[in-house]
């Protein structure tokens, strides 16, 4: 009986630090405005980035050279989307608050994702020019 | 017998857990968060310990099972202090650093009752099952503790982001493995094919997060804790 009220209580706890703690790595991307240079190169014309977006995102994150320190909020952030769309998909029918606050949470993740890949562009060009500087 | 995923496991472990106390270290930040970065000491020392006694005894040998379970709760009550810290570093400008200190002192002696009353009524037996029961409570009094330190970071409307980054990790580390303990306490036969895999894998979570914090938080970073709670239209 303990056993399980213990388990209940911890798999909500979890739960919920899980996902502030995700929105505390989102928070620090919240602000950021894409650069033209993004926008050009996923497509993306409108203000907010579509939820939708987040998997061709992470694919054009996963061609630029790594910059090594980002891997780690990556991956937590690709767990979260991936709870938020399941969360999504059963919440729609029965709860449309909670889904529509985990497809608000899907696009934070991809604008999140946008401006890792836009970080890392910048990051391949100066790489770029740092090796043209180092030939001449 | 321990496959490469094990073995890859406990090194990664002993490399991150490390890699915490060099960051703080880098960062300047090692006597601001003295106890975090002693826990992350001693969790090397004991990683190192505990691959060593499976190299020397074997992963099934009575020496390694008892030396991981009762590691792993000593390991929790130096994580409470941790925990008392950041209650500390929370409520710093109040002046109560003395009832906290007061409050974790009573804290530590309730364990301590709590844990010796579990142990005499299970002197007959004190097998692994006892150390699984005895390690869920004390993960479970982590979770609490947390919980109430998440509260209060929200009412108070803390805005240091690396603190809140490093409660908020320890509140995934310590609920995730405190539903571990319970399920495996619930369905023991889930500790063969799964279980198993879970403490090593959460283990590996809390240095990385810290690391992760550590590295790419500054000191000086702030966060609005409003953003953090969850809220559904």
């Amino acid at each position: 009986m303990i056993a399980a009220l213990i388990c209940v209580i911890s798999i909500a706890a979890f739960l919920q630090f899980f996902v502030s703690y995700c929105r505390s790595i989102l928070a620090s991307t919240r602000k950021v405005e894409l650069s033209d240079r993004v926008r050009e190169a996923t497509g993306i014309s409108d203000q907010n980035v579509a939820a939708e977006d987040f998997e061709r995102l992470l694919q054009l994150v996963r061609l630029c050279p790594e910059r090594g320190e980002d891997q780690n909020e990556i991956r937590v952030v690709w767990t979260y989307y991936g709870l938020m769309d399941v969360l999504n998909r059963i919440a729609r029918p029965i709860f449309p608050g909670v889904a529509a606050w985990a497809q608000q949470e899907r696009q934070s993740c991809s604008h999140f994702a946008a401006v890792a890949l836009d970080r890392r562009i910048s990051y391949s060009r100066d790489l770029f020019t740092q090796q043209v500087a180092d030939r001449l | 017998m321990l496959g490469p995923f094990d073995y890859a496991l406990l090194v990664t472990g002993f490399l991150v857990e490390v890699a915490v106390v060099v960051c703080a270290i880098y960062r300047g930040n090692f006597f601001r968060y003295l106890p975090l970065n002693l826990y992350m000491a001693c969790t090397a020392l004991v990683t190192l310990g505990q691959y060593l006694l499976i190299r020397r005894l074997g992963f099934t040998s009575p020496e390694y099972l008892y030396t991981y379970y009762y590691s792993d709760s000593l390991l929790t009550i130096v994580l409470f202090w941790v925990v008392m810290h950041f209650y500390q570093q929370l409520f710093v400008e109040m002046g109560v650093r003395r009832q906290i200190r007061l409050a974790a002192m009573l804290l530590l002696a309730a364990t301590a009752i709590f844990s010796y009353a579990v142990v005499h009524h299970n002197r007959a037996h004190l097998t692994t099952r006892f150390v699984v029961e005895l390690g869920q409570n004390l993960y479970f009094v982590g979770v609490v503790l947390t919980y109430l330190l998440w509260g209060a970071i929200l009412k108070l409307r803390e805005t240091r982001t690396r603190l809140i980054q490093l409660v908020l990790a320890l509140g995934v580390y310590f609920s995730a493995t405190a539903g571990t303990y319970a399920l495996r306490n619930l369905f023991p036969s889930l500790q063969q094919h799964f279980l198993h895999w879970v403490p090593p894998v959460v283990g590996l979570w809390l240095p990385l997060a810290w690391a992760y914090t550590f590295a790419m938080v500054s000191e000086a970073a702030r966060l609005a804790t409003a953003r953090l709670a969850v809220k559904t239209r």
